[in-house]
């Protein structure tokens, strides 16, 4: 399985994948034959079930969440490319590329491991994270042990604290804004294995 | 109502020093009571005019046999003098807060440490013969386990756990380095001048490297305390005092026992290894075992409440206690107990209790703390000085130079291995960071007697003197200097951590979707072990359900509302701007771990906006119902 992996992996895409995210050549033919791996229908892209199928995941409150943001809107399969490209978001921030104001902003910079997460809470991408939406969230978050009416003036509270505008919804900005304090290019990334 | 303030500010401070004067005579009346030069006739019932002084009662003598005033000081002389050191420590610790600018600039630790060189130097000046010193017995028992309880206490689990490889790197191998390094070096300096320093042997070399290298709990802790230097460095170099321990504790007592035997082999070295590796473990499991038990005992005091803290702290002393009868690490112990059982307790207890036990472990740090420094100023003051103007300077350089190698060198290593990386100016920190305190001091005391133990003895309070005043007090303008990255000060508020949560819980299905075991699938698992097991066991069924989530939320309007009221909370929050930047152990700082919100530093400007959020908030609220 090993070898018939990584001839299906042509060099010329591990060049372009490293361009666009960042990842060393040996962390993208590892990914690679993760990807193949749970791929158990062999066809080069991964469905929902597959996801599905990771026990850890099926027990992750945001389980749901998380594999839906694999996917592209309206679509039910997604290549290595795609793959990919989410994993990029997690990429630790290294030194240089701190410095370097290079081209469009990489993939995993502040501002974009902001933006995934506000996406796992703004499910209809209004760019508004709702009332409802915070709900939803905390509901899945916080178990079953809590009433409806705690639930929801911690909803009311944390919408307090952050909106700015007073459009009762957390926009993008302010949803910076209240995480400014919190180290989160530490906190957004993984180390993977070279 | 300007005179009665007038009189408060000034009043207090002038108060202050007639007490301390008042103190300080009243230890001369005791230094020259207690120095029998003559023997004294027994007390007899013979009427004899004038003062009787005989066997440290004074009593004034009319024809009458029965006696109207009568001083016993005999009597009560152990539990009095116990009191009044504890008094003149509080006493002069007040007196450096109540002069405005000194705290900023010079730590406590020096301030306590000199003044202990002046109650020493007055003792000696009145007896003519050594003050007291601190024995090694009361410091290891008495004084050294409620400083790092409290430090286990409120130490930042999260951050700590996140860290630990790197900490167990630099404490374990670091220390290893820095007294082999020490040791070989003074004992190759020796080699070099035979003719003073001939009697050293390599033993006794590497015996005073293992209790110099290592760093000093205390000494870091209170230099630490109020310099807001970025949190990963904070609990970087903390770790490592907290954990150094083990080492140090087996490489002392493996040198000690190597210079009573008649010969060392290869085979007892390499056991010495593995004893570094029980002790530390074993104090690990010791701390474990004893915390679990309290979490359990806890669990079954909703009928007694009032004695519910003093659980905590006979659960950890008993820990520390066994740990140091099987000669194993007492300082891992307490503070593994201390963490093990804090989630668990603190959901079992009332909330009163929970403020009792959170104050009580602060005063009594801050009263050893503070013991421990002015007995280093008074310890200094000796006849038993031996010095040697190559080796104590070598020491000292040495000493500076092996810790700051060390550092650059492991760091080197762990960086690759790390997620985020430890920048040059916190290693800088970290090697400068690396203060000896008392522990030194104790152990160099309970050395077996030989030559030149005075030596040594010099030496030691040198480097401690050194660490403590030269780094103790440059180390602030130092990360001013160079710039090191500050602690975020965060108010705290329940949206971080909700988006906290959520990116945990993203990391952690991040890390399943690629399949790597990193740290969240680790922490997840253990929420999850801990959720179905522990917590069932460990806490009372109506405690259980509470989210942290939960928990901030309603910390957060307990406190608002006591704000509201204008009552002051307790455990007070300090208002920043009026209260220069002292070095000080008074405040109770935030838990950054589970982000309890119950004791932070809070402006003027931000309790304003609370004030005016819980407004808002009530108004909405009532508009709901």
């Amino acid at each position: 399985m090993g070898s018939k992996a990584s001839t299906l992996l042509r060099e010329e895409e591990i060049e372009e994948i490293k361009k666009e995210t960042g990842f060393s050549h040996s962390q993208i033919t590892r990914l690679y034959s993760r990807f193949t791996s749970l791929d158990k229908g062999e066809n080069g892209t991964l469905s929902r079930e597959d996801f599905q199928r990771i026990p850890e995941l099926a027990i992750n409150p945001l389980g749901d969440r998380i594999i839906n943001a694999f996917f592209p809107e309206g679509e039910d399969q997604v290549n290595f490319r795609g793959f990919m490209r989410i994993l990029a978001h997690f990429r630790p921030i290294e030194d240089n590329e701190k410095k370097s104001v290079a081209v469009s902003e990489p993939l995993n910079s502040r501002t974009n491991k902001l933006l995934f997460a506000f996406r796992l809470y703004d499910l209809d991408r209004d760019d508004k994270i709702s009332r409802e939406e915070l709900l939803q969230v905390l509901r899945m978050m916080v178990g079953v042990n809590i009433s409806d009416d705690q639930l929801g003036s911690i909803a009311d509270r944390t919408i307090q604290e952050a909106d700015t505008n007073g459009d009762n919804s957390i926009s993008f900005n302010e949803f910076i804004k209240v995480l400014e304090k919190v180290d989160v290019e530490q906190k957004m990334s993984i180390r993977f294995l070279h | 109502m300007s005179l009665s303030l007038f009189l408060s500010q000034h009043g207090s401070r002038m108060t202050a020093q007639w007490t301390l004067s008042l103190l300080l005579s009243a230890c001369l009346f005791r230094a020259s009571c207690s120095a029998p030069a003559i023997p004294r006739p027994p007390r007899s019932l013979h009427p004899v005019r004038g003062f009787n002084n005989s066997g440290g009662s004074l009593s004034v003598d009319l024809p009458m046999a029965l006696r109207v005033f009568s001083v016993d000081y005999h009597h009560v002389q152990a539990p009095f003098e116990i009191v009044l050191w504890i008094m003149l420590a509080s006493l002069a610790k007040l007196g450096f807060h109540w002069s405005g600018r000194l705290p900023a600039v010079v730590p406590e630790s020096c301030l306590l440490i000199m003044v202990g060189l002046l109650v020493g130097g007055v003792i000696y000046g009145v007896r003519h013969s050594a003050p007291p010193t601190l024995s090694a017995d009361a410091f290891f028992l008495f004084l050294l386990p409620p400083i790092v309880l409290d430090a286990g206490y409120f130490l930042p689990g999260r951050l700590f756990f996140e860290n630990l490889g790197t900490i167990l790197w630099y404490a374990v191998v670091g220390t290893l380095w820095n007294v082999l390094g020490i040791g070989l070096s003074l004992y190759s300096l020796c080699l070099l001048a035979p003719g003073s320093l001939g009697d050293i042997s390599l033993l006794h070399c590497l015996l005073f490297g293992s209790l110099i290298a290592a760093v000093d709990p205390v000494a870091v802790l209170s230099v630490f305390q109020e310099m807001h230097v970025n949190e990963q460095l904070r609990i970087l170099v903390f770790g490592e005092s907290l954990l150094n321990d083990a080492v140090t504790v087996v490489l002392y007592k493996l040198f000690e026992s190597f210079l009573r035997m008649p010969s060392v082999s290869g085979l007892d070295v390499l056991l010495g290894g593995c004893r570094v590796l029980v002790v530390g473990m074993g104090g690990l499991f010791v701390g474990l075992f004893f915390g679990l038990i309290a979490a359990l005992t806890s669990r079954f005091t909703s009928g007694a409440q009032v004695i519910a803290p003093l659980f905590v702290f006979l659960y950890s002393y008993l820990s520390y206690l066994t740990s140091e009868m099987l000669h194993l690490s007492g300082i891992m112990a307490i503070v593994t107990c201390a963490v093990t059982m804090k989630q668990y307790v603190e959901a079992n207890v009332s909330e009163r209790s929970n403020t009792s036990i959170q104050y009580f472990l602060k005063m009594w740090s801050s009263v050893s703390e503070t013991l421990i420094f002015i007995f280093l100023g008074v310890s200094t003051i000796q006849d038993v000085h031996m010095w040697s103007w190559p080796f104590v300077c070598s020491t000292l350089l040495l000493c500076l130079v092996w810790r700051a190698t060390g550092v650059l060198l492991l760091t080197a290593v762990v960086n690759k291995l790390r997620r985020n990386t430890v920048t040059f100016r916190d290693q800088f920190i970290i090697a400068y960071g690396g203060l000896r305190g008392a522990i030194c001091f104790s152990l160099v005391f309970l050395i077996d007697d030989f030559p030149k133990k005075r030596l040594f003895i010099t030496t030691t309070i040198v480097v401690i003197l050194f660490t403590v005043f030269v780094q103790g007090m440059t180390i602030k303008p130092l990360v001013e200097l160079l710039d090191v990255k500050k602690e975020k000060g965060a108010l705290p508020s329940v949206s971080e951590e909700i988006h906290s949560r959520l990116i945990d819980h993203l990391l952690a299905g991040i890390e399943d979707v690629v399949g790597y075991w990193g740290q969240h699938y680790w922490k997840d698992r253990f929420d999850q072990f801990n959720v179905k097991y522990l917590r069932r066991i460990l806490i009372r069924e109506d405690h259980q359900a509470c989210s942290s989530i939960l928990r901030v939320y309603q910390e957060l309007e307990r406190q608002e509302q006591r704000g509201d009221e204008d009552v002051p909370p307790p455990i007070s929050v300090l208002i920043k701007g009026t209260q220069t930047a002292a070095y000080s152990r008074h405040t109770l700082h935030q838990d950054a771990g589970t982000r309890k919100p119950l004791h932070r530093h809070q402006s003027l400007e931000e309790r304003s906006t609370i004030n005016t959020q819980v407004g808002l908030f009530s108004s909405k609220m009532s508009t709901k119902h």
